[in-house]
């Protein structure tokens, strides 16, 4: 364990910069591929570079309290901005940089940004776009100078040279830079990150050193990382995780962060680097998973078999190995000879070899592709976290990692469930306030500290571990006071491949009903190789060998259910397949492609009606927009059907199910 | 673009002539290409366009007229004498190596900045390294320039065919050529690779100063990028000057962009 871990006084990320600095000026602190080349920078070269850049910016105007916008992908010089801005005493606001220039907007003018420091001529050319309605930005600093060449404004700056302007000034005054770093301390606001807004305006969450360093020491503590973990930045800066992976833990911990080369690069960057520690949300693991399926499918037959043999020696024994049991001495060696032949390969081409630690979160990850990467050996484990608190409030225990869970309460974190089913928690990492919202921050944040997450969950009885079931304003209650969890089930439905999309009803009815939209492509596919002819979505939707297909679906998650006892009775009792997709155009999706439940609700009212009569089949007639706008007529029988009811069991299960 | 210093010209074509057998391709074609300027040739299929930008870099040979390329005049060109005075181009059917790789092909293009013998190469030693590390820089920042470090190491068969068209522009770029010739840098592609390609031909033209001609059929796509433009019809010169001039020619408008139908 490194000095800088419990040392309490180094309670802003300049301080923590300049102790490693110190203390291991040698040590890689970032990395970057440029022209085909890793390029480092050691601690010391860092702490160099953040000097010249904060006399520089001091030199710009920026001063104590002043807002930073950063703009970019991952490169170490917006990383150093960061901890040069805060050297200051000035507060570093990264945006996303693939917003549009009006979105950006908003956000450049609630943080009240007095210098945009960017990556390039696309973000010079966004921010030009809206000044006229963020007066108060002063100046534009540009990392790229590509394309810039003739731009004459005298706001428009080169890094560089603002950099050089910086070395000038710490010639003159050496002792400025430190004066400004001594002055700052743990209260003060380190980070302010701006919450996506999916629900409203965006809202400007005020981090204060502390809840930033106490948290990500508290990570690092719990999961014993050192600082020669190998870290790939490459999610977006303006997210909270990636200020909390690849920039907070990396000051606590000393360990290289590497940025990749391109967006498009990180694949094959994430190979070179071998991330020891790792997070991705689960949309990436799913990728990656298609991807070596599709290769396998293009493999030949030996290595095919070769794959699917050892494949399923490790989905008998991998998570076991992983979680420390015991297993048979054959099962063992057959494992070591997999590893040899199919999981190292695998893991090093999917860049995973050297992972021991990574994390997921977000969304509900499939319990197939969890269980694929652990069995291989990677321990990946979820988390829970939220902005507001520098992410974490739950991580899985190692050994005790589940796909349905999201862990016990990180360290500090004190969580506690309402009356309503609403998750709350208080941590040293709970954040100051929203920027100039005071009337946000009331209602999510008590006086004494506790944070409302929105979040509706329970902790399992089973394995004590919190369970997030759904967005608290959507959970509702059966009419036997069951706890109607409707995304929940939806997303077991989904995790299917031959289930697309899945709309579940019964808040305030007897029991749980659903609609169901099959994937065309894997349904589709599974038609072609048992020859069954289809035409279309409509006909391959109304067969009955594909209605059994579905059905078997449903009553897989109906048994998956029955197995908890407080979700249990809302077992889906009766469902049907939608004649069509769901679809935007129609307003039934959001533009994300998230389902508007009342709204479909109401389309097809008689089809939730039939769902609770005792209908075998229902007669719909549906209005659809065709792409260019214009709509038509679409009619259809429907086939309803009852599913299998699985008793539900209210007694403790083992953990290792 | 308005800031460009576009004075001396680089090279002149004067009363070119060339005939296939009995079919006259290009009829006393006389044109100019200045310093630092896009310059672009249009005219319906068939025009000569092709045989033109052929004939400026030697794989064709006029029976009729010369050459002026950076003060010297010749009857004709050879491509070796092309190349090695400044001169790359790119091709309308790509012209790459398929299996070799995306770095491996802008090596090529590296081929004549190569002075090093054969035997120091093969070794990989002394003055043979230096040269390979400098020249690989070069196509790294090409690859950087053209934002295509996710296929360095593909071989550019594989690749779609608008990064394909890149990587030919990068080949080109690696002789770092006074001029360039791209012939329909954008045929076949669709409208954000087409807005991706005039962003590098512009960047082509601002960053590095290289004087650019070239054949496009695409209006909008000309009439945006070019300083100039030169209109040709069987072999004959129908027009030349600014953009908005060569628009508003009636020969121009009546041969190749159609007359308006009431």
């Amino acid at each position: 364990m490194i000095q800088t871990l419990n040392d309490a006084s180094l309670d802003t990320f300049p301080k923590l910069m300049l102790s490693h600095a110190r203390l291991r000026p040698d040590h890689d602190a970032i990395r970057e591929k440029d022209l085909g080349i890793w390029q480092s920078w050691t601690w010391a070269q860092a702490a160099g570079e953040v000097r010249a850049l904060a006399c520089g910016l001091s030199s710009l105007g920026l001063k104590r309290g002043d807002k930073l916008a950063i703009i970019g992908d991952n490169r170490p010089r917006l990383y150093w901005s960061m901890t040069a801005a805060q050297s200051l005493g000035a507060i570093p606001v990264p945006l996303y940089q693939d917003s549009v220039a009006d979105e950006m907007a908003y956000v450049l003018d609630n943080a009240d940004i007095k210098i945009a420091l960017v990556e390039n001529q696309e973000q010079v050319d966004k921010i030009l776009e809206v000044r006229d309605r963020c007066p108060r930005i002063e100046h534009i600093i540009f990392d790229e100078s590509r394309g810039l060449r003739h731009y004459q404004q005298s706001f428009l700056h080169n890094f560089e040279k603002v950099q050089a302007a910086g070395r000038e000034l710490d010639a003159s005054n050496p002792d400025f830079f430190q004066q400004q770093v001594d002055l700052s301390s743990g209260e003060d606001t380190a980070i302010m990150l701006y919450t996506s807004g999916t629900t409203g305006d965006p809202k400007g969450v005020v981090l204060t050193n502390n809840n930033a360093i106490i948290t990500a020491r508290n990570g690092v503590i719990r999961e014993g990382l050192g600082p020669d973990e190998e870290v790939l930045a490459y999610l977006p800066m303006a997210w909270v995780g990636d200020n909390l992976f690849s920039y907070a833990q990396s000051y606590v911990a000393g360990f290289c962060v590497s940025c990749p080369e391109s967006g498009e690069t990180v694949g094959q960057d994430l190979r070179e680097i071998g991330p020891t520690y790792y997070f991705a949300p689960p949309r990436v693991y799913e990728n990656m998973l298609t991807q070596v399926m599709i290769r396998m499918e293009d493999a030949s037959k030996l290595k095919r078999g070769i794959f699917h043999y050892f494949m399923g020696h490790a989905r008998k024994v991998g998570v076991r190995i992983l979680n420390g049991e015991t297993v048979s001495l054959k099962d063992s060696l057959l494992y070591s000879l997999g590893n040899l032949l199919i999981y190292g390969p695998l893991k090093d081409v999917l860049g995973l070899r050297r992972t021991r630690l990574a994390y997921t979160a977000g969304e509900a990850i499939g319990p197939e592709i969890f269980d694929f990467y652990r069995s291989l050996g990677i321990n990946i484990k979820q988390l829970y976290g939220q902005t507001e608190c520098m992410v974490f409030i739950c991580v899985q225990p190692d050994g005790e990692v589940f796909a349905d869970t999201v862990g016990t309460p990180a360290i500090d974190v004190e969580i506690e469930i309402d009356d309503s089913g609403e998750i709350r928690y208080r941590s040293p990492g709970v954040f100051d306030c929203y920027y100039k919202n005071p009337e946000s921050t009331a209602s999510t944040k008590t006086k004494d500290g506790w944070v409302h997450t929105g979040d509706a969950g329970y902790f399992d009885d089973n394995t004590g571990h919190l369970k997030i079931i759904d967005r608290a304003k959507d959970v509702g209650k059966l009419n036997d006071g069951t706890l109607f969890a409707p995304k929940y089930i939806e997303n077991k439905l989904k995790f299917f491949s031959f289930i697309k999309e899945a709309v579940l009803f019964g808040n305030g009815r007897d029991y749980s009903t659903a609609f169901i939209n099959i994937d065309l492509d894997a349904v589709g596919n599974w038609a072609e190789r048992r020859n069954l002819a289809y035409s279309g979505y409509i006909d391959l939707a109304g067969q009955q060998d594909v209605f059994q297909l579905i059905k078997d679906c449903v009553n897989k998650v109906n048994q998956d259910l029955s197995q908890d006892s407080r979700l249990g009775n809302s077992q889906i009792h009766r469902f049907l397949i939608l004649h069509k997709e769901l679809d935007a155009d129609d307003g039934e999706l959001t533009r994300t492609l998230k389902v508007k439940r009342s709204f479909v609700a109401e389309r097809y009212d008689t089809l939730v009606d039939a769902l609770y009569s005792d209908k075998s089949e229902c007669h719909v007639n549906t209005e659809v927009t065709f792409e260019d706008g214009r709509t038509g007529m679409l009619e259809a029988d429907l086939k309803l059907s009852e599913a299998e009811i699985y008793p539900v069991k209210s007694i403790t299960r083992e953990v290792a199910a | 673009m308005n800031d460009k210093n576009i004075d001396d010209v680089i090279l002149a074509v004067d009363n070119i002539s060339l005939s296939f057998g009995v079919m006259k391709v290009l009829d006393s074609i006389s044109f100019d290409i200045k310093r630092g300027e896009i310059r672009s040739i249009i005219g319906p299929n068939g025009a000569g366009k092709s045989s033109m930008l052929n004939v400026i870099n030697g794989f064709y040979h006029p029976q009729q007229g010369s050459i002026t390329f950076k003060g010297e005049t010749r009857q004709q060109m050879a491509p070796y004498v092309a190349a090695s005075h400044g001169i790359a181009r790119t091709f309308q059917n790509i012209a790459l190596f398929k299996g070799m790789s995306t770095l491996d092909n802008i090596m090529t293009g590296r081929n004549l900045k190569m002075k090093t013998n054969l035997f120091l190469q093969a070794l990989h030693i002394g003055p043979a390294r230096t040269e390979e590390l400098e020249n690989r820089e070069v196509a790294e920042r090409i690859i950087d320039f053209l934002d295509i470090q996710a296929i360095r190491k593909k071989p550019v068969g594989k690749l779609p065919y608008g990064l394909q068209k890149r990587v030919e522009l990068g080949r080109a770029l690696a002789a770092e050529p006074e001029l360039l010739l791209l012939d329909e840098p954008m045929a076949g592609m669709n409208s954000e690779e087409k807005e991706d390609m005039s962003r590098f031909i512009i960047d082509v033209n601002t960053e590095f100063g290289t004087t650019i001609a070239l054949i496009e059929h695409d209006m909008s796509v000309v009439m945006d990028l070019s300083d100039r433009v030169l209109v040709l019809d069987y072999g004959l010169q129908l027009a030349d000057g600014l953009p908005h001039e060569v628009r508003a020619n009636q020969d121009v408008i009546d041969a190749y962009l159609g007359i308006p139908h009431e």
